[in-house]
């Protein structure tokens, strides 16, 4: 990070064909105006959140951050968290293929709907999602009493928790394909069918290389934000200590507990998991590129 | 590119399957789950540890005790939206006349099935200032000064925060000879010192105690000596008004969850626990007034201060009197408080 800091601030020297010309020079004062903005905002608003974050947690030395990420309670929460995780991102992996691959690559009615409404979680605020399991599937909902009579509990309990995530982190993958696909085309795929490969042969040996970064990138974003979703989750927990709280609603708790430390504790590991999943997504990105260069 | 999705697709199945057989394993042991307010965290961490040993040495059965906290109204709502609590152990007693009312899932004589109202220890609404009183903070009329700055939750979501409304309004009544109008305008004056309406009690305590806000806040007994415990005596000190009410929180069993649950023999014994010698001594402990102090250690009690004590029924007649003019929607407080 200091790297790319270092070459954004000085790598200029040389400059590009538009900043060695006088024509299309821009004036040094707004040069260094605008980087001093840009990076003035960046160390404020994401940079010194960031350190903060890890310097409290770490202000009650080693021992008290390895003992407040190995109590029961938050193992709890990691487990309930990689659970929610684990379900909701495979589903949202393969709604998402499918759901990119027919609008991409086939006609029908309601197309445009169909994208429109994809995008629906981003739009609604997460609270009101949260509400809508409860109004559903809570004890006064449409469906309460039914569940309540074969005694099974959704909200409250693993299952809404599952579900609230999988409604928020629903758009990710299809949002990143559909772009992907409707770019390819069909071309590839026709080609293949011609050849004498089958359906399922001509996705996985042309369809899946071809979308495999973008797919990639869409499971990443979608996992950082199953495992850091607070507001629709924080509905339908019940934050039930040890049983309903994921990671972030732990971080609450804690927080409200006066145990200060251990909260910025537990909230490292969501900062950690930030701080991969940007690394991963540049990896990614690396690599699509040179993919992309190459053909 | 196949072996390795089929091999997460594996992951996946193995997670599952784990999941599946999760709550088998929980089912040898007896399991309650409290529901309660903001504030009593920290009586209940202990509470809990002392009842699963007292029922493990008097019957043998191991009982796990999980904690939900939050704020009093919004549990009660959460309660009746399907939380599956065995007990609720809230802030007052209109939110579980709520449950009783909607859910049907306890008698709406619930009040009467245990001593005192239920409530098996009191608290009052005090004053918690920054260290030296900078204000000079003495009384609820200081509160209603201008520049006076005022952390309280708020009473739509937290049932520290109705006491705390009903508290100064009491206060209000008895200085100007029971005047309504004025008492209206009195709180009126003090809710336009308050900055921020957090949900509950503890999120207002964070505010002022850790995030620095305001000149005084407006807490549970309990909360302000626990600041002090937690921050230090040179950081807070607590100021006792001329008059305050007599809060008192009720507990309850959930009937029709417990039933099915099966745990209503442990779910009555946990909440007669806090009747017992044990139980007031870790209400003392805790800052909360036992009903019998007899029962508790002298030294806990000693750090109550004296305070004169008004009773809702005294002033309001009664919880559903209370909140149908104060709280409910179009209420007094509805027209006094104006959001910035």
């Amino acid at each position: 990070m200091a790297g790319a800091l270092s070459s954004l601030a000085f790598g200029s020297v040389g400059g590009s064909a538009f900043e060695r010309r006088a024509a299309t020079r821009d004036p040094a004062w707004v040069k260094w105006l605008i980087l001093g903005l840009s990076l003035s905002f960046f160390a404020i608003f994401i940079l010194l959140p960031l350190i903060a974050v890890f310097v409290e947690a770490l202000r009650k030395g080693w021992g008290t951050y390895i003992t407040a990420l190995s109590e029961p309670d938050a193992l709890a929460a990691v487990r309930l968290t990689l659970i929610a995780a684990a379900i909701a991102v495979p589903l949202n992996l393969i709604f998402g293929v499918s759901a990119a691959w027919a609008i991409a690559k086939y006609q029908f009615r309601g197309k445009n709907a169909l994208t429109t409404l994809i995008d629906l979680p981003f739009s609604v605020s997460p609270v009101v999602a949260g509400l809508v399991f409860v109004l559903v599937f809570g004890a006064q909902g449409w469906f309460g009493s039914w569940l309540g009579d074969h005694n099974i509990r959704i909200i409250f309990a693993v299952p809404g928790i599952v579900l609230a995530t999988i409604f928020v982190t629903f758009p990710f993958v299809a949002r990143e394909l559909i772009p992907l696909m409707e770019s390819q085309g069909r071309e590839e795929e026709e080609a293949a069918i011609v050849l004498g490969a089958s359906g399922l042969q001509t996705f996985w040996r042309v369809t899946l290389p071809n979308i495999k970064w973008g797919l990639l990138y869409g499971v990443i974003l979608c996992n950082a934000r199953a495992m850091g979703e607070f507001g629709a989750v924080s509905v339908v927990s019940g934050h039930i200590r040890g049983q309903t709280n994921t990671l972030p609603l732990h971080v609450e708790i804690v927080y409200n507990e006066y145990n200060f430390a251990a909260a910025f504790a537990v909230a490292s590991l969501l900062a950690l998991l930030a701080l991969f999943t940007l690394i991963l997504k540049t990896i990614i990105e690396v690599r699509a590129a040179s993919q992309v260069a190459k053909a | 590119m196949f072996p390795m999705i089929f091999r997460r697709g594996l992951v996946g199945a193995m997670l599952l399957a784990s999941l599946a057989s999760l709550p088998a394993a929980a089912q040898t042991e007896k399991a309650l789950l409290n529901v309660s307010y903001d504030p009593t965290r920290e009586l209940y961490a202990d509470f809990n540890n002392a009842f699963s040993k007292y029922w493990k040495e008097k019957t043998g059965e191991v009982v796990k005790i999980s904690q939900s906290h939050g704020g009093s109204g919004k549990q009660a709502r959460t309660i009746i939206d399907g939380l599956e609590a065995d007990v609720a152990t809230l802030a007052l007693a209109y939110d579980i006349d709520e449950i009783a009312e909607r859910s049907g899932k306890l008698p709406k004589d619930w009040q009467t099935r245990l001593p005192n109202n239920s409530s098996p220890y009191t608290s009052t609404i005090v004053f918690l200032v920054r260290k030296g009183n900078p204000k000079g903070i003495k009384d609820w009329n200081d509160l209603a000064k201008p520049g006076v700055s005022v952390i309280t939750p708020n009473p739509k979501t937290s049932g520290g925060a109705r006491w705390n409304y009903l508290a100064a309004w009491g206060y209000a009544l008895k200085t100007n000879g029971g005047d309504e109008a004025k008492a209206k305008e009195f709180l009126a004056a003090i809710f336009k010192n308050v900055p921020v309406l957090d949900s509950g009690a503890r999120g207002s305590t964070t505010t002022f105690v850790q995030r620095g806000l305001g000149d005084v806040l407006l807490a549970w007994e309990n909360e302000g000596f626990l600041s002090i415990n937690e921050f230090g005596p040179d950081k807070f000190e607590v100021v006792v008004p001329s008059l305050s009410i007599l809060a008192e929180p009720p507990v309850t069993l959930v009937d029709e969850v417990a039933k099915k649950h099966g745990t209503t023999d442990v779910a009555k014994a946990y909440l007669d626990y806090l009747y017992s010698p044990e139980g007031q001594k870790l209400a003392a402990k805790h800052y909360y007034r036992p009903r019998k102090p007899e029962l508790a250690d002298p030294a806990d009690n000693a750090r109550f201060p004296n305070v004169t004590l008004f009773t809702i029924d005294d002033v309001f007649g009664g919880w559903q009197k209370a909140q149908k003019t104060h709280f409910a929607d179009g209420g007094t407080f509805d027209e006094i408080y104006q959001p910035k």
